[in-house]
């Protein structure tokens, strides 16, 4: 983090004279943040490195690591996904931990199973559309604050999931569900693929598309796409079912990395979700954030779990380091891109 | 107008859509297995002399709504138990979701006046105070599992043995080491929710007889007694660990996913020991085709035990094979170590 705060301050003054610096281009702000998570992120592995010299040493060990980190972050990954979409749009979803627990169990009743994979994964993801939908109608048309809404809907839906699964831990015996968090492609974990697929249809539909645009544009300023022709309630809508139906996708991922589902999982994804999407520049307020910061933001949180891991310390000082974490980011994010840069540009104006 | 038609047939198709696929999904919820599911803990009426019908008992019962396996099976042993005596009414009432619930519901079974209350409290320590005031009505209570502090407060007090698990699983992996000849074992450790005093107590004990003999926990991390969770948690534990010799996992349900991240992982160099004794557990330790070689008790069939205690404790008789003609005011069950060799004895009691 050190190499990241030291650095704008000798770049403004070099790029001074050019009116429009790099480092203050408000285009560039975003890729900026980002550039900051990739330090956090080589810092963490130069800890890891530090600290577990003796494993860091082994190539395999390297590699398998990696792949480790990234199929912790996977399916935290596709959740933050459909998250972002939301907090940009101006919402917040925080039934998500909820819709992976309903998804997950209706997915693997013995009724389900019987369908064998395509229907299993069908039915996740119908389930979380569906959650999603309700919850967008809810919230667009039934105007309920969607922190209520979403509110309501992780403790209802996490009933019906409780209800549903008897309250009973449901075993997966699709081999192909299971084999999904197991096999291998390539040499890459097919949840790799499966994260990766989704990051990229996220950064499609959030960059190139007139979907992403509106998105934006609600989550900017509501009265004005409004009057620009966007139908806000029915985009609102869409956006929640598409928090929904990444829930559907990472409900499958769960399920086959537990090779189970029951009520009570995805325990708190909601808040790891959404501390991933700020930490990745995503702002709470709506109209401003990317899919790429978002994911970085999922990688930091899952770098930090495994180098504690290895490391063997408790899950409280995790805890407690992953909140300082989510402070840290933002205050630098505040600190770093805004007042720093005001700062520089007044005191050339004033010494010149 | 024209335009206004064409949207509302999309409209009609998608709801169709929708409407069909709801009608799929709810086709699915169903969890009925085609074969008869027995699966309850129970001891028959044997011929001793306390098995002959006696004075007729009223047990009240209470347990947490079940968020997990092992509750589900308290509340059914209890159930299945109280069904095999003739001279015994079983009434229960929903602990709800949390201490105060519990008491309120409480209130209502006292009004019903049973002879007998059987209660597993949400928290021992918030229901110490309905406990004497059921005592002080005359209604003896028995206290499952998570003890009231107060003395006063039960008339027997049955439950599990945390430290004792820790105990158990230690000795079997430190018998199974020195049988292997390996010097400086590393051992790992998946915890269940680490704030819980159980867990504490489990590790305490784990860690403490380990000691005894040399070894130490070279990793411990505390996953949430849920699948998902034992999965997340033993993946980086197999990651921080290339080599291991010896791993205990606390609870067979997060098992599942322990078991999940070792396959995924490609693991098998080392030896497993599970926790609580689910069936699932036993049969994989008795098919003994992965690495779970052993299961340390904590069983639910405590509850189908409370329930015979409770119903001599109501027509005032004794243990038949104990010299005292009362029930004993405590009662701590024994963790025994399940493998491949008795898993067949304990297939019955598993959950």
């Amino acid at each position: 983090m050190t190499a990241t705060t030291t650095a704008p301050v000798q770049e403004p003054e070099k790029h001074a004279a050019a009116k429009q610096s790099w480092w203050r281009d408000d285009s560039t702000e975003q890729m900026r943040r980002n550039l900051g998570l990739v330090g956090v992120l080589a810092v963490l592995i130069v800890i890891g490195i530090i600290t577990k010299p003796e494993l860091y040493s082994d190539g395999t060990w390297v590699r398998n690591n990696i792949f480790t980190i990234l199929e912790l972050a996977s399916v935290i990954g596709v959740v933050t996904v459909g998250m972002t979409f939301v907090i940009i749009g101006g919402g917040i979803d925080l039934s998500v931990g909820a819709i992976i627990a309903l998804a997950g169990v209706w997915s693997t009743t013995l009724a389900t199973q019987d369908f064998g994979p395509g229907g299993m994964i069908f039915c996740a993801l119908a389930v979380g559309i569906g959650v999603g939908v309700v919850n967008g109608i809810l919230i667009a048309y039934g105007r309920l604050v969607a922190f209520i809404a979403t509110l309501a809907m992780m403790v209802a839906a996490r009933g019906l999931a409780a209800q549903i699964s008897g309250k009973q831990t449901q075993v997966s015996t699709s081999s192909f569900i299971n084999g999904l968090a197991a096999n291998d492609f390539l040499g890459v974990p097919v949840l790799v693929y499966i994260l990766a697929a989704v990051v990229a249809a996220g950064w499609v539909l959030l960059n190139r598309t007139t979907f992403g645009r509106r998105t934006v544009a609600v989550g900017g300023n509501v009265e004005a796409a409004r009057l620009a022709g966007i139908n806000v309630k029915r985009h609102t809508l869409l956006l929640y079912a598409l928090s929904g139906l990444c829930c559907g996708i990472a409900a499958v991922m769960l399920t086959s990395q537990a090779n189970s589902a029951q009520a009570a999982m995805a325990n708190l994804y909601e808040l790891d979700a959404i501390a991933a999407a700020i930490i990745g520049g995503t702002l709470l307020s709506g109209g401003r954030g990317t899919i790429i910061g978002s994911l970085l933001g999922v990688l930091v949180f899952s770098t930090i779990t495994n180098l504690f891991a290895i490391n063997n310390l408790s899950t409280e000082v995790q805890n407690m380091v992953k909140g300082g974490i989510i402070v840290a980011a933002v205050l630098i994010q505040q600190v770093q891109f805004k007042s720093l840069s005001q700062f520089f540009s007044k005191n050339k104006i004033t010494t010149s | 107008m024209k335009h206004a038609s064409d949207l509302s047939r999309r409209r009609l198709l998608l709801g169709g859509a929708a409407l069909g696929a709801g009608a799929l999904l709810t086709a699915c919820t169903s969890n009925e297995t085609d074969e008869p599911s027995g699966g309850a803990q129970t001891v028959a009426a044997g011929n001793n002399a306390n098995a002959a019908p006696g004075q007729k008992v009223v047990i009240g019962f209470s347990a947490p709504a079940a968020d997990h396996g092992w509750i589900a099976a308290i509340t059914n042993n209890a159930k299945a138990q109280a069904g095999t005596y003739s001279d015994v009414e079983f009434k229960t009432v929903e602990a709800g979701a949390d201490a105060a619930a519990q008491r309120a519901a409480l209130q209502t079974l006292i009004a019903q006046k049973p002879n007998v209350i059987v209660l597993l409290p949400h928290d021992g320590k918030e229901l110490n105070a309905f406990g004497l005031e059921a005592m002080q009505a005359g209604i003896p209570v028995v206290n499952l599992d998570r003890a009231f502090p107060d003395a006063l407060a039960y008339r027997l007090q049955i439950k599990g043995d945390n430290y004792g698990m820790g105990v158990s699983a230690a000795h079997y992996i430190i018998d199974q080491m020195k049988a292997k000849n390996v010097a400086s074992p590393v051992i790992g450790e998946i915890a269940g929710i680490d704030s819980l005093e159980l867990t504490q107590e489990r590790s305490k004990g784990f860690a403490d007889t380990l000691t005894q003999a040399g070894f130490r926990v070279a990793n411990r991390r505390a996953a949430e007694f849920t699948a998902d969770s034992g999965q997340r948690e033993a993946a980086s534990l197999l990651q921080a660990l290339p080599k291991m010799d010896a791993l205990w996992n606390h609870d067979d349900d997060q098992g599942i996913g322990v078991l999940a991240a070792i396959t995924q992982a490609n693991r098998s160099e080392f030896i497993m020991v599970g926790g609580a004794g689910s069936k699932a557990a036993m049969e994989a330790i008795q098919a003994d085709n992965s690495v779970l070689k052993a299961t340390v008790t904590y069983s639910p069939s405590m509850a189908s035990s409370a329930i015979s205690l409770a119903r001599l404790i109501g027509q005032n008789k004794g243990m038949s094979d104990l010299v005292e003609l009362q029930v004993p005011k405590e009662i701590i069950l024994a963790s025994e170590t399940i493998t491949k060799e008795n898993a067949s004895n304990y297939l019955k009691l598993g959950f």
